[in-house]
């Protein structure tokens, strides 16, 4: 058979439609279509370029946006913390210089970058896409080929709009059935990572499909891909379909007109062939997925909300068990505590794996009316300035403000605590966020990861709940 | 970059499996320009108790591995974020190789782009050197990248595979950047096919 019909996968196909140069020993250069930027992973690509006399190749196919550092309050009066203020005017600063495009912290577009892109139409189906973060392969939701890059992989994408790379393999993950009520994407991508472990997808790149994934919303496929990472591919995909135009249509950043239609044919295209080669093939089945919690410091640490924290004891392999033992340690759990009996501090809901508008709106429909436990803090952060918008167009903002939950500002926020959004050492929180690391939240702060239903009725009744019997 | 040929150091053991980038460095030290400096924070929530004094028994505060080279690493080794600082900080400590059975992509990477040699072995070749590295300051390990092998303090040699290309730019030290700018003709070739095929990017 022909290279030309050979059935191939929407990776093979992206992939192929990105190959600048090959050489002998499979090193190749991939274009790079869109690069999105924020100040964390930044300052120093930025710096190498201006050390070497070196321009942005193409900034129009570049956005910046400040998310990880800025306040989620008050933040007309701009930002208290130097460091962070240093580094925020640093991306401002370098977007001017090198005429990349910058969304100020006070552009009601700014946002976390991974909801901005979308938002904007910016991430399009077949392009590539890469960021300074890992969680880049939210975008994958497109039918976009994305992933996280290293600051010297950001600045090599600066200088030259490539990026230098080996192929990596295919998986695909098929979710059959539907989901039942109150199962929601996170659950699903938890109970994938759950089932292939934290390295399972190493040298993968994964493609979801099935009943289930068709059936998610555009919000709820990129919850899926966000956390694709956090099973170790390389990027997670989707293919587009009519949701996903839809979605895209009148975007500012989306092709209009005559050429939308162009665009709209080329991304039809994309797909996997039928017959295409996966090289690894997981399948579950969503109608038995429950609710899923993490007990521990790893994303694979899922458990059912009728389960309980692992027993160490059982457990022969000695480096898991260790590893179970020093998370159950730092996480101050006992072995065989129900999940439900598991009582919480905190509550985080946002971040770029569920701060859009449909989680906000699913967040509120289990506040309204209800009061948020006395003793737990619980705050909502949406992901852009629009999501912002669109919820206190749609009055969420006062159901949640009445319900007692602190209504915020945009940004990553307590994803990953490094603003003023912080865990005091020792405190419990339900997050919607994508990592339950030791000290993720702040030093000593104990995270188990939830979808943002069940965030919001574990805020409500101050421990974890299963929300299927919430009432 | 550095080049980097021969390494003979101190091999330090951390069996723990999947030791994140907020491990290796947590994100209060992300807030830096620049790339230099966070060697002293590596670490840093595992290494310093909450008043700022060391962790007697982690490893690298002992003395025998306080100049180690070389980390022999449980599985999983530096998944989580993408963050550069996780490279960074070890090699401003002076880390220079690490060892494990398995590796996360994105850290993977940025170790070549920093002069850092990451080596994926078998369960057993691990197990081996992990025993070796226990041994302390008497344990130095060899790791001759040219010849692609560790030699262990016994005399023990373990082979180990690379991709030629890396292998070459670490050896070299050469920039990537550099390198892909050779090929701007290929890149603005593409560009143009692009324009024509996709006039909506
Ligand atoms: S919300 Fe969290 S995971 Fe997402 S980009 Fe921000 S810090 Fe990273």
């Amino acid at each position: 058979m022909s290279a030309r019909t050979t059935p191939r996968t929407m990776y093979d196909k992206i992939w192929d439609a990105h190959l600048v140069d090959e050489q002998e020993d499979g090193t190749c250069l991939l274009y790079i279509d869109r690069h999105l930027v924020h100040e964390v992973t930044s300052p120093q690509a930025f710096e190498g370029l201006r050390m070497t006399g070196r321009k942005v190749h193409a900034p129009g196919n570049t956005l910046a946006v400040a998310d990880h550092n800025v306040p989620t309050a008050g933040r007309a009066n701009g930002i208290d913390d130097p460091e962070s203020k240093l580094q925020v005017d640093t991306l401002e600063k370098n977007a001017a210089e090198f005429g990349v495009e910058y969304l100020p912290m006070l552009d009601i577009r700014q946002g976390i970058v991974h909801i901005v892109g979308p938002e904007q139409g910016f991430t399009l189906p077949g392009t590539t896409i890469v960021c300074g973060d890992s969680h880049t392969s939210t975008h994958g939701a497109f039918g976009a080929l994305a992933h996280g890059i290293g600051t010297s992989e950001v600045e090599h994408v600066l200088a030259t709009q490539t990026l230098i790379q080996s192929k990596a393999k295919n998986m695909r993950v098929t979710v059959n059935g539907q989901l039942p009520p109150h199962v929601t994407a996170k659950d699903i991508i938890l109970a994938i990572i759950g089932e292939i472990g934290t390295a399972g997808g190493t040298g993968y790149v994964i493609e979801f499909a099935g009943e289930a994934i068709r059936s998610l919303s555009m919000e709820g496929r990129m919850t899926v891909c966000n956390m694709t990472i956090e099973g170790g591919a390389r990027a997670g995909l989707i293919a587009p379909d009519e949701k996903t135009y839809e979605y895209l249509k009148g975007r500012p950043r989306a092709p209009q007109g005559e050429m939308w239609e162009r665009a709209v044919d080329y991304w039809r295209s994309l797909p996997s062939d039928e017959g295409a080669h996966f090289d690894k093939e997981v399948v579950l089945d969503a109608a038995s997925l429950p609710p899923i919690v993490t007990w521990g410091t790893s994303p694979e640490n899922v458990v059912s909300i009728e389960g309980a924290v692992p027993d160490p004891a059982k457990i022969a392999d000695e480096a898991k068990r260790t590893a179970i033992e020093r998370a159950l340690k730092y996480m101050g759990l006992e072995p065989n505590t129900k999940m439900t009996d598991i009582k919480l501090d905190r509550v985080f809901i946002g971040s770029c794996t569920n701060g859009r508008i449909e989680d906000i709106r699913e967040v509120a429909k289990i506040a309204k009316g209800r009061k948020v436990a006395a003793h737990v803090s619980a705050m909502v952060v949406p992901g852009s300035g629009l999501v912002k918008e669109q919820a206190e167009q749609e009055g969420l903002d006062k159901i949640l403000i009445e319900a007692g939950f602190d209504w915020r500002e945009p940004g990553c926020s307590m994803c990953l605590a490094m603003n003023a959004d912080k865990l005091a050492p020792g405190e419990r929180c339900a997050s919607t966020s994508n990592r339950n690391f030791e000290g993720r939240q702040g030093r000593g702060g104990r995270t188990h990861l939830v979808s943002p239903e069940m965030a919001a009725a574990a805020a409500i009744a101050g421990h974890f709940v299963d929300v299927r019997k919430f009432s | 970059m550095d080049k980097f040929k021969k390494l003979e150091g101190v091999a330090a053991p951390m069996p723990l499996i999947n030791i994140d980038t907020d491990m290796i460095i947590p994100k209060q030290f992300l807030k830096t320009i620049k790339r230099t400096g966070l060697g002293k924070n590596l670490f840093d929530e595992m290494r310093y108790k909450d008043d700022g004094s060391e962790v007697e028994d982690f490893v690298l505060n002992k003395p025998a591995y306080r100049n180690a080279e070389i980390l022999v690493a449980g599985d999983n080794f530096g998944c989580g974020s993408s963050r550069e600082h996780a490279p960074w900080a070890l090699l401003d400590f002076g880390i220079r190789c690490i060892i494990s059975t398995s590796f996360a992509d994105i850290f993977y990477n940025n170790c070549f782009k920093n002069g850092i040699l990451p080596i994926k072995l078998p369960q057993e070749d691990v197990d081996k050197l992990m025993d070796d590295a226990e041994r302390g300051a008497n344990a130095r390990l060899t790791v001759d990248l040219e010849a692609q092998e560790i030699r262990g303090p016994d005399g023990g040699v373990i082979k180990f595979d690379i991709d030629p290309f890396r292998k070459h730019c670490l050896m070299e030290g050469l920039d990537d950047v550099g390198l892909t700018l050779q090929k701007k003709s290929a890149i603005e070739t593409f560009e143009a096919k692009r324009a024509e095929e996709q006039p909506w990017l």
